[in-house]
């Protein structure tokens, strides 16, 4: 088997000092295989957006092994964690974070800016950015601004500057949070297209419905992994699960 | 990333915001114009002094009164440079002179109002290289006489009398009736003096017509001159001159020669001492300018500061694509770099042209100092690099997961 594009392994992260010390992680274990669709979810407090943060290389562990693409990438300083950002990592936000003074293509070029591991001329990287809004179906709209896209569409311009550098995982925090039902389908629709074609995918989430169209859910709480998902109903769905149920009886 | 991206990046972010790029480039501009214009001014004002003293001739050597010692002013008399001619060895000639006040002159029907008449002995031609241009000068023995002639400046003669010839012609110059015996040589004018606009006349006519009697008789002497100009045979003979002449004026006026009521300086020492004065007020000058340098560099700082503080999403979406806290330091510095920068480009034209300004207009003489602007330009740059980087440095510092999360 290849080695896992994320092997995390008894992972910690404290705040503060002394007696006001809060484990956000406390010990916690994530391998995700390349090509998988995972979903992080958990209660707030749970240490889920920590865990994003450090598998996202924003944050360093206090302790414990993150190996990212079979690198131990736990112990780099902030010019190094940079470095690994640009090119293995591609970000999907809440709130788009695309720079409403640049058109959709160079919002899209944005992250080739900073990626000095390949040395690509202009022409290649406009071509680049290019297919990757053709690739989230954006092909006919590369020069309109941001406050000229809806929101869905906002977020599809965003995993295609996530695409550009052609990382090996794609990380997205809520991806879906300020988005109607039907553009979150969109979103949706477009993270499956991707995995079909090989991509990594994490997806941080709250939300069920977003939840369960992957493949499995990790679910954390109070800082460790309560299950790695895969089999059964995943603890962290297990109130939904009732309230359906409970639902179904009021109806019956 | 390379420069020229980051440069580029950089700019972008100054056009953001436009007129608060340009309203912060406002304080570098007004300090970097005001650098060159005001080190023009007193480079101009000192050339002026040169060009002044020098006009006067070569190998010359000036005595005037002491300045604030009481009576002073009306000890130097007609006598004593009669007494310096006829003495002292190693000179060429000697010119004392005296100013009244402006005359109306008449001539061919024409009026003139507001002349400005000097008063000289026969060697003033000699002594100030100053040579005619037709006629004559009076003679030392007309000057003792008090004929009534007189010798025109270039440009008055031509006022008076156009194309025709001014010899022999005769003017009235208050109530008094002179005849017209030279015109000198155009000479133009120099400094703030119109040679061409002036008369010349014997000095023992001017003090015996026009100097007022004084209003105490008795301690106002008639026959006291503004200045006596000596002119030295040659540059090595001057220093001996200078102690043949501070002897004998000390011994006529009774005082110690250590402790005379006179001064006996040469062009040099004139051009030094008024450049010591205007030297505490070229520095006081630059001072002000570099000081509105430091002011525009602060507006540089705290826009920035501003910008920072305004763009932390931004950065740190940077940072989460890629950039390293180096690159949002250069992106930073680089933007406080341009906006000083074009404000020095657009400081050294205000400052080129103010001082081109200033001297067309004639209100003050204004020499343009090469090395100014590379002066003030240089500031410039410093200022944007020295101000730019706090803020670079808050900016790079700034951690990405708390920079997204803001609002």
């Amino acid at each position: 088997m290849d080695t896992p594009i994320i092997e995390i392994k008894n992972l910690f992260k404290v705040y503060g000092e002394g007696e006001a010390t809060v484990n956000a992680l406390a010990g916690a274990d994530v391998t995700v295989q390349r090509g998988e669709f995972v979903a992080v979810m958990g209660p707030s407090g749970s240490g889920k957006s920590t865990l994003m943060n450090i598998i996202g290389c924003l944050d360093r562990p206090t302790s414990g092994a993150y190996l990212l693409d079979g690198r131990d990438v736990s112990r780099l300083d902030k010019n190094e964690l940079a470095k690994v950002r640009s090119q293995k990592i591609g970000f999907v936000f809440q709130s788009f974070n695309l720079l409403a003074r640049l058109s959709a293509l160079d919002n899209v070029m944005l992250p080739m800016l900073y990626n000095l591991h390949e040395k690509t001329d202009a022409h290649e990287q406009r071509r680049r950015a290019v297919a990757a809004l053709e690739a989230v179906g954006l092909g006919q709209r590369m020069g309109h601004y941001p406050n000229q896209l809806s929101g869905g569409q906002q977020q599809r311009v965003a995993i295609a500057r996530a695409l550009v550098n052609q990382p090996p995982l794609i990380l997205a925090d809520e991806p879906t949070g300020n988005l109607d039902s039907q553009s979150s389908l969109e979103i949706l629709e477009i993270f499956h297209r991707l995995h079909n074609q090989g991509t990594t995918i994490v997806v941080v989430t709250h939300e069920p419905d977003v939840a369960i169209q992957a493949q499995r859910i990790i679910c954390l709480r109070d800082g460790s992994v309560v299950s790695q998902g895969g089999e059964g109903i995943s603890p962290c769905l297990e109130s939904r699960e009732r309230a359906t149920a409970q639902a179904q009886e009021a109806t019956e | 990333m390379n420069f020229a991206k980051i440069v580029r990046v950089a700019w972008d972010g100054l056009n953001l915001n436009k007129m608060r790029s340009f309203l912060t480039t406002l304080g570098v501009i007004i300090g970097v114009a005001s650098v060159i214009i005001m080190l023009a001014v007193s480079a101009g004002a000192e050339a002026a002094i040169a060009e002044q003293i020098n006009s006067l001739g070569a190998n010359l050597l000036i005595v005037s009164p002491l300045r604030g010692v009481p009576g002073a002013a009306r000890t130097l008399l007609l006598e004593d440079a009669n007494a310096i001619a006829q003495q002292v060895v190693g000179i060429s000639g000697v010119s004392a002179e005296q100013s009244p006040t402006a005359q109306t002159i008449k001539a061919n029907g024409v009026t003139l109002e507001g002349i400005a008449l000097v008063g000289t002995t026969a060697d003033f031609p000699v002594v100030r290289d100053y040579a005619l241009g037709e006629g004559r000068y009076f003679t030392a023995d007309e000057d003792e006489r008090k004929i009534k002639l007189v010798v025109l400046g270039a440009g008055l003669a031509t006022d008076l009398f156009g194309e025709q010839s001014a010899l022999g012609q005769s003017i009235t110059i208050g109530t008094l009736r002179l005849t017209v015996i030279g015109v000198m040589a155009p000479k133009g004018q120099v400094a703030d003096v119109d040679y061409d606009g002036r008369v010349y006349l014997p000095i023992s006519l001017v003090l015996d017509k026009f100097m007022p009697s004084g209003p105490g008789g008795i301690s106002m002497r008639r026959d006291a001159v503004r200045t006596i100009y000596i002119k030295v045979e040659s540059q090595d003979k001057i220093d001996s001159v200078i102690t043949q002449v501070t002897a004998l004026l000390a011994s006529r006026h009774d005082v110690d020669a250590s402790q005379p009521d006179f001064t006996v300086q040469t062009q040099q020492d004139i051009i030094a001492t008024q450049e010591a004065a205007t030297a505490a007020f070229r520095d006081l000058l630059a001072w002000v300018a570099g000081v509105s340098l430091v002011v525009g560099g602060i507006g540089i700082m705290n826009i920035m500061l501003v910008s920072v503080t305004e763009r932390t999403r931004e950065i740190g979406l940077r940072m989460a694509l890629g950039a390293r806290p180096t690159d949002v330091l250069l992106q930073f510095l680089i933007e406080a770099i341009i906006l000083s920068l074009a404000g020095g480009v657009v400081g050294v034209l205000a400052g080129v042209g103010g001082s081109y300004l200033f001297a067309q207009l004639g209100t003050m003489r204004t020499e343009l100092v090469p090395a100014s602007i590379p002066l003030a330009f240089g500031a410039a740059a410093a200022v944007g690099i020295f101000f730019g980087y706090y803020p670079a440095t808050q900016a790079a510092k700034l951690d990405p997961i708390v920079a997204l999360r803001r609002e």
